[in-house]
């Protein structure tokens, strides 16, 4: 067993792990973080995406060790300060970006990743960015829209609701 | 209509605040004191006899609780099917047993072996490593004509063949439709396949079991969409525990499209561990294990012929259909190609005559049952990809052909035993075509060929039967469980609801939507209702959410409980204000007397209820609670109109889609924003079944699209915006709410529109392709184009 510590949204975390612990086992199972979802195994589906030092990572794909000294956001950290939903997920909200709600922590932490980078992201770009975060209800519609209009773009053209 | 919103309004979800933060609760969030952890060691061939399983070197290992080996279970149940066929000759299916562990024979790939049960599923999957398998192996049967040939190897050595059932229906009008296309003047051919796929919900199962031994009550979690199915099929029939004794609870499910209906090996596993061990046990699947052991979909084979007339009306459709069963019966399997599937044959068209042949046949593969449509979109894609062929045939245009032979007078008794109720598939193809813009198409396939690529449109109608119902008619037809909805509704003395459901919502906002018609009947805000349900311990016995049967069945049952509610209400109503219950009213919250400014408010009667003071209690009892189950008197019949423009790639075969229109009509509507978004999931699902998704196995049995890598899942770049519209609204006679449903449209409706557009497209480019297989890949374009 190995000790690691980082920052996990803004608060320092512990705990002794094995050399094969994953960070995604490790924030659910140690730090009980259970928003970081862990929905294939082979690092396709996007459900685990944390961001680690401000990087989105998959946290399937992470072992807990090489985060050891990092800086890692999960969507338990992404509310504002107040508690009431941010940007990006009161889009989700808003237009219905979401139904089961399984693959949405990594939508959202993904979101925030592209934005960060593409403040005003075409349809195309949101589309290709996606492509490591698989929904399997919303048919994508949903999310695409959620994502432009979380970055201030007018989606109300975009047909139905 | 409530400021909250009643029916009809796009109410945001409450749910969606839990699952934007990190906070929903999913079964594998799930974590008891003292759990445990198992790995199944699954078959990794397809067909074998299981000699020895040596669990000597594992079970010392570190962190080795218990291993468990078919041994085990010898004397437990068996793994129940839900539905027995009865075939043309009026003998039963042929049912073969389903061990939780493989006793003496392994039968497909991913098939459960032995368990371990250890401190860490780390600790698990090493020991797992250690047991030694003799596995003397044997033929695997993977071809579904191979499977029914004389001398073909047994899946089942107790069996007298791989044959399910051979099921014809209606059997009474064979004759009749042999004669019809005798005398036709044309007569329609095809053979298609309809592609196996997996279900693929985003998050896999997990069953987490628990035993106390005080009381002697098992709790199963699950990620299950009908909790209550789960607990009687486990308990009666597989380890013998009473329902008092068994709790199950399906918390938040991520997702289910058919595949967390069934009742799995790993349930009743777990359920059954917790007590050998005494501490709980928990598994959770992997993805991987996933495609091999949760129930896969579709994979049909068939052959379908439609007679027309020399005006082109249909005068009779023929069906034969091998229907893969893989090797045990999941628990609604035998209904999926039967009753799910043949009694849709009419579709939207007035076809007097149909007549539908169903082998059912077993195969060294994962077992397949119902998943998102169950039967009906084989149904659709078969019978829409016949009449697009006609009308290729005869040279006539594929709408003007569907137009033709549109029932327009409901209700409409089928030849194939079923009534439609209400539709106005004019009215939804009308809404297509402006939708679609389909007199634009012509320029907008000028430029595509300025891109040097190909254009075409597709269209298809479809029907849905959502609700399969009532109980008596479907327990003649060898469902083994009823198919009713619960709900009982608990007022507060404050005036709170609290709507105890039967219906389990995995992502389709039941938190939400349901409130809103109590909202909508009391006049109350949507805010003062709060569902529960998923708990066996916590609502009445009722049978889940699938055949997008929730607002159809299980808000009929909550209308139901409610109008008990407020009839009550009524009479507490009438005793504070003196006023005979006749003249008493109930709008917007409050009770009034007819004709006077006398009136009492929603809350001073339900605190009434429950401090009764003042109150009738000679003529009724104090508290305000109800329950109904509601069994509905037939199906509800959603349909609609979809249209699928193309864009194809000539040098590549890649075909894109360019646009996607969908008219439904689904009756009346709760939750429009919802009901948008469950036609795009569904159509989601249809392309990527139609163009991507295609689960296959090699001629020994090995899974070959077991992993994301190798099962191509849709992604957000290989779908467009959908223009969806469901304006079109007939509502449902013999329901409460006139609803329909509208879960699966999406996935009936969209297939046959993506191929025929393909095939328009193709024939825009010189290619005259009869028919094209699913999934639709540039390999298969590409080589069409080259043929």
């Amino acid at each position: 067993m190995t000790q690691v510590k980082m920052t996990v949204n803004g608060k320092t975390a512990s705990g002794d792990v094995e050399g094969r612990t994953l960070l995604a086992q490790f924030l659910r199972d140690d730090q009980g973080l259970t928003g970081t979802h862990v929905g294939c195994d082979t690092s396709q589906c996007g459900a685990c995406v944390v961001h680690v030092n401000g990087q989105a990572v998959k946290a399937c794909t992470m072992l807990a060790i090489e985060a050891d000294g990092a800086t890692v956001d999960t969507i338990e950290g992404q509310a504002n300060a107040d508690g009431s939903l941010n940007v990006i997920q009161q889009a989700f909200q808003d237009h219905h970006g979401l139904q089961c709600g399984f693959c949405t922590p990594g939508m959202v932490m993904s979101a925030a990743a592209l934005l960060k980078d593409n403040p005003k992201p075409t349809e195309a770009e949101v589309r290709h960015y996606l492509d490591g975060n698989i929904c399997r209800c919303t048919g994508y519609h949903n999310i695409v829209k959620a994502i432009m209009a979380a970055s201030g773009q007018d989606v109300s053209a975009i047909a139905a609701e | 209509m409530p400021k909250d919103g009643g029916i009809g309004a796009s109410t945001k979800r409450r749910e969606d605040v839990r699952f934007l933060t990190g906070n929903g609760r999913y079964t594998d969030d799930i974590n008891l004191r003292g759990q445990a952890y198992v790995f199944f060691l699954r078959s990794d061939v397809a067909h074998g006899k299981l000699t020895n399983v040596d669990t000597s070197a594992a079970e010392g290992m570190d962190g080795v609780v218990k291993i468990f080996t078919g041994k085990d279970f010898e004397g437990v149940g068996s793994i129940p099917c839900g539905w027995q066929v009865t075939d043309k000759h009026g003998q039963p299916m042929q049912e073969p047993g389903h061990p939780v562990l493989a006793q003496g024979k392994v039968r497909h790939v991913g098939e459960p072996i032995a368990a371990v049960v250890a401190e860490t599923l780390g600790q698990a999957r090493d020991a797992a490593e250690a047991i030694v398998l003799d596995i003397e192996e044997l033929p695997a049967v993977i071809n579904m004509k191979d499977a029914v040939k004389d001398g073909a190897t047994k899946v089942h050595d107790d069996l007298t063949s791989n044959l399910c059932y051979d099921w014809g229906f209606v059997e009474e009008n064979k004759d009749a439709v042999n004669k019809a296309f005798e005398e036709a003047a044309h007569v329609t051919t095809l053979e298609l396949v309809n592609n196996r796929l997996v279900a693929n919900p985003m998050e896999p199962r997990v069953a987490v079991g628990d035993y106390n031994r005080s009381d002697g009550e098992h709790t199963l979690y699950t990620t299950s969409q009908n909790p209550h199915v789960i607990r009687l099929l486990m308990g009666a029939f597989v380890l013998g525990i009473p329902e008092h004794k068994l709790r199950v609870v399906a918390p938040d499910v991520g997702g289910g499209f058919g595949t967390k209906i069934f009742h799995y090996q790993e349930e009743a596993f777990c359920t059954f561990a917790a007590k050998a061990c005494n501490r709980p046990v928990k598994w959770t699947s992997s993805r991987s294990e996933a495609f091999m052991s949760d129930a896969h979909g579709r994979d049909h084979v068939t052959k379908i012929e439609l007679a027309l007339d020399a005006e082109n009306n249909f005068k009779a459709i023929r069906t034969d259909t091998y229907a893969n069963m893989g090797a045990y019966l999941s628990t609604f399997a035998p209904s999926v190609p039967t009753w799910l599937h043949g009694i849709l044959m009419a579709g939207n068209y007035k076809t007097p005559l149909i007549y539908v042949n169903v082998k059912a046949v077993f195969t060294n593969t994962v077992p397949v049952d119902a998943y998102r449509g169950a039967g009906r979109p084989e149904a659709t894609y078969q019978l829409e990809r016949l009449v697009d062929k006609a009308a290729h045939e005869l040279g006539v245009d594929p709408i003007k052909l569907r137009r033709q032979n549109f029932i327009t007078e409901f209700p409409y008794a089928t030849p194939v035993a079923v009534e439609y109720d209400t539709g106005d598939y004019v009215a939804t193809m009308d809404k297509l075509e402006e939708m679609s813009d389909l007199a634009g198409f012509a320029a907008r396939r000028k430029e595509s060929e300025a891109k040097g690529k190909l254009r075409g449109f597709g269209v298809n109608c479809y029907i849905e039967a959502c609700g399969i119902a009532p109980s008596n008619l479907v327990g003649q037809l060898g469902a083994r469980a009823g198919l009713y909805e619960s709900a009982t509704v608990r007022v507060n003395a404050t005036g709170g609801l609290v709507v105890m459901t039967g219906s389990h919502s995995h992502g389709q906002g039941h938190e939400t939507a349901f409130p809103q018609v109590i909202a909508e009947m009391i006049g109350i805000d949507a805010s003062m209702v709060e569902i529960v349900h998923g708990d066996t311990a916590r609502t009445p016995m009722g049978m889940g959410t699938y055949g997008s049967r929730s607002i159809a069945v299980g808000g009929s049952a909550m209308v139901r409980a409610t109008e008990k509610i407020i009839a009550k209400a009524k009479k507490i109503a009438s005793h504070l204000l003196e006023a005979s219950e006749s003249d008493i009213e109930l709008k917007d919250g409050a009770f009034s007397v007819a004709g006077t400014d006398k009136s009492v408010a929603w809350g001073d009667v339900t605190l009434a209820a429950y401090v009764p003071h003042n109150y009738p209690l000679e003529d009724i009892e104090p508290g305000l609670e109800e329950t109904a189950f509601y069994d509905p008197s037939n199906f509800t019949y959603p349909s609609g109109a979809y249209a699928c423009e193309v864009e194809l790639d000539p040098e590549t075969g890649q075909v894109t889609i360019e646009r996607f229109s969908a008219a439904d009509d689904f009756g009346n509507i709760i939750n429009p924003m919802i009901v948008s978004g469950q036609v795009h999931g569904g159509l989601a699902q249809g392309i990527g079944q139609a163009l991507m998704e295609n689960c296959t196995y090699d001629s020994d049995g090995q899974l070959l699209s077991a992993s994301y890598m190798d099962y191509a899942m849709p992604r957000a770049s290989d779908v467009p915006f959908y223009d969806v519209d469901h304006s079109c609204q007939t509502p449902c006679t013999h329901n409460p709410l006139g609803v329909k449903g509208c879960g699966e449209a999406g996935a009936i409706g969209s297939p046959p529109a993506v191929v025929n557009a393909v095939l328009d497209a193709m024939r825009s480019g010189g290619k005259d392709v009869a028919h094209i297989d699913m999934p639709v890949t540039p390999s298969r374009v590409w080589a069409a184009m080259q043929g």
